[in-house]
């Protein structure tokens, strides 16, 4: 009995001590980093976004093979890559929403947002009796459902904007991301812009406070939600709606055309930026002007230092950049759903590689 | 005899070095305990300082406003946690009762087996089955049934959208029924046979010498098992987040969606970008880790105060 209870205890104790090691993950993925990076000269290390992971594994495969340069990606997420980065524990960082003013001034200016890809956002939704029809959507009525003043699926504003669909009465149970993500981060900020009172009420992050709805972990679990509960409505990246099958929405851009979502109409967003020589690119695309562009639409960033401790880390990144953007590497991206950079933005990004 | 000893202890080395290595062994784990309360002190401190006891007893969590409060946090892990004992701790107790005292001999071995395996399958793997099997089957089945017939209570109403408090505490039973089933099943196996045959020379038909002498004996150890059980529940992140709808909301319906303390955690805590953000996770950890401390002391003097009260045989606890 005595036997029994000690290691009763025992494994409450151990327990109770994976409960609490929990929020240590983050800073043990530092350490690894950091060693790396300090011990294998001729391999790069990066951290962050998850979005662009697929593209970014085959991308670092493919460099390795005819470079021999080997880059030790970890795809944490964006908020641990922006930390890495400015903590100077990885040679460059990625992320899905650009560093904001404060974030930069924390490294002093000293950062470089390279764009490497496209990836849209799609409504994607579950509504019975609907058959094939694609819902229309315009940016003041998505935010209404998800500030939860649309809660029926026959409101009259979203039947309005379809015409002849046949809307069941029920109610729009909304799906969210419970997990900080870059996908939520794109979103949130297409809301902000079309809707005032999303913008002050909730405004724009990796994760925001929800009016309404189900939080579903990761792209998949926002996926399932979907699929599995007639009435609902959600927001994914692309490539997760069309591996499921799932329906998506064709949302109304700027200069009011109905876009469905493909990588045509999302680099078309990306050519609509007119970004200047001397752009830093962290600009937003969503809402982008442009008759084909689609509204929610967003470049990843890598995230490399303007002025390198290490010259020749520095060169091995300016190297990697100026294959990523080059046309072999592009072309890979769009086999993954991600679209690939418009041609003026190729030329601006190998300007400032070049300055660099 | 002392001087004999303590000469083959000194001409012992090996002695002194094993000792040595089970020293350090031993000091490790407090060591890592302080280490583990004062890093994530450390890490919580700007939200402490910032939001105070306050915290506790807030509800809003708006990371864009650099707002946090973890009471619905505290709310979904306490109820998630005590839907799971409410379900697993009677079904458990039965089957260990069942295996110890009714089953026949062949397939004592066998089921206690299959239930041990429950314990050894990744929380993960729960989390999968619980989002494509048991939350289409609670959605179609269960719940509109308990609505039906137990809707007047406020805690079956409301609409019903599958992920939910009561899907997250049906899966958490499921994983925490193992580890209560086979410690009371050791437990029960621990009491002397002689208590069961005094019981039934008295004239006890079988349920009343369980009940009687068995259960009573072994009552300390059992409660024992249910902590444990709670301690893995109140811990558990990954099954959860998959299934509770992770709503930062206290609702009375347990159809409705809401968050744990861990998977709040596991799910903020990778795109946190905030400072604020950062520290606030850092203090639901800590507060978590408070809840698991204090569930586990209470468990120790309702154990201590259980066995006190009761016969000679629990005294060995």
């Amino acid at each position: 009995m005595i036997r029994q209870f000690t290691s009763a205890l025992l494994l409450g104790t151990i327990g109770l001590a994976s409960a609490a090691c929990s929020p240590k993950d983050a800073p043990k993925e530092t350490g690894r980093a950091e060693s790396s990076a300090a011990t294998a000269t001729g391999t790069l290390t990066g951290a962050g976004a998850t979005f662009p992971n697929p593209i970014y594994t085959k991308w670092f495969d493919a460099y390795a093979r005819t470079t021999g340069v080997r880059i030790n990606y970890q795809s944490i997420g964006s908020g641990g890559g922006i930390r890495q980065f400015t903590e100077g524990t990885v040679d460059f960082g990625a992320s899905d929403g650009p560093m904001t003013d404060a974030q930069v001034a924390a490294v002093q200016g000293n950062v470089v947002h390279i764009p490497t890809v496209l990836g849209a956002v799609v409504l994607t939704y579950n509504v019975p009796g609907l058959g094939t029809t694609a819902l229309k959507f315009d940016g003041p009525t998505i935010a209404d459902i998800f500030l939860g003043k649309i809660t029926r699926w026959n409101d009259r504003r979203i039947a309005a904007l379809n015409p002849g669909a046949k809307l069941p009465a029920g109610d729009i149970i909304v799906a969210h991301r419970s997990d900080g993500s870059g996908t939520s981060y794109i979103f949130t900020d297409y809301l902000s812009k079309v809707s005032p009172e999303w913008s002050t009420k909730v405004g724009k992050s990796t994760s925001v406070n929800w009016p309404v709805g189900l939080g579903g972990k990761g792209n998949e679990g926002v996926t399932q939600q979907v699929k599995q509960n007639p009435g609902s409505l959600g927001y994914v990246e692309l490539i997760y709606a069309v591996s499921n099958k799932l329906p998506y929405a064709e949302v109304k851009n700027a200069s009011g055309a109905f876009i469905e979502p493909s990588l045509a109409s999302v680099t078309a967003a990306a050519e609509g930026a007119n970004l200047g020589p001397d752009t830093d690119f962290r600009v937003s695309i969503t809402n982008a002007p442009g008759a084909a562009a689609y509204p929610i639409s967003s470049f990843t960033w890598l995230l490399v230092h303007k002025t390198a401790k290490d010259p020749a880390r520095a060169a091995e990144i300016r190297k990697f950049c100026t294959w990523m953007i080059g046309s072999e590497a592009q072309a890979m991206a769009s086999g993954l759903q991600y679209a690939p950079l418009p041609a003026p933005v190729v030329e601006l990004v190998k300007a400032r590689l070049g300055s660099m | 005899m002392t001087a004999t000893r303590a000469g083959l202890f000194r001409r012992s080395h090996g002695d002194r070095v094993f000792r040595g290595i089970l020293t350090v062994a031993a000091v490790i784990i407090p060591v890592l305990l302080a280490l583990l309360i004062w890093q994530l002190w450390g890490q919580a401190e700007p939200a402490v300082s910032r939001f105070g006891l306050g915290f506790v007893t807030s509800s809003t969590w708006d990371p864009v406003a650099e707002q946090f409060g973890a009471l619905p946090l505290i709310f979904g892990t306490v109820v998630s946690s005590l839907i799971a004992l409410v379900i697993a701790v009677p079904l458990s107790l039965g089957v260990a009762i069942y295996l110890t005292e009714f089953a026949p001999a062949i397939v004592r071995q066998p089921v206690a087996f299959v239930i041990g395996l429950l314990a050894a399958i990744p929380s993960v793997v729960y989390g999968l089955w619980g989002i494509f099997v048991l939350i289409p089957f609670l959605r179609s089945s269960v719940f509109p049934l308990l609505r039906s017939t137990l809707g007047f209570l406020p805690l079956f109403q409301g609409t019903i959208y599958g992920p939910s408090m009561l899907a997250a505490g049906i899966i958490l039973a499921i994983m925490v029924m193992p580890y209560i089933m086979s410690v009371a099943r050791e437990v029960l196996l621990a009491v002397p046979n002689s208590q069961r045959e005094a019981a039934l020379a008295l004239g006890a038909t079988r349920w009343e010498a369980v009940t009687s002498a068995v259960l009573p004996y072994a009552r300390s150890g059992i409660i024992g098992a249910v902590i444990l059980g709670l301690g893995r529940a109140l811990g558990e992140t990954m099954a959860v987040t998959m299934l509770i709808g992770n709503r930062h909301e206290i609702a009375s319906s347990l159809f409705a969606p809401g968050y744990t303390m861990a998977a709040a955690i596991a799910n903020e805590f990778a795109e946190a970008v905030g400072n604020i953000h950062l520290s606030s996770l850092a203090y639901v950890a800590l507060v978590l880790f408070a809840v698991t401390v204090v569930v586990n002391a209470g468990a120790r003097l309702l154990i201590w105060r259980v066995a006190r009260g009761s016969g000679a045989g629990s005294s060995a606890l």
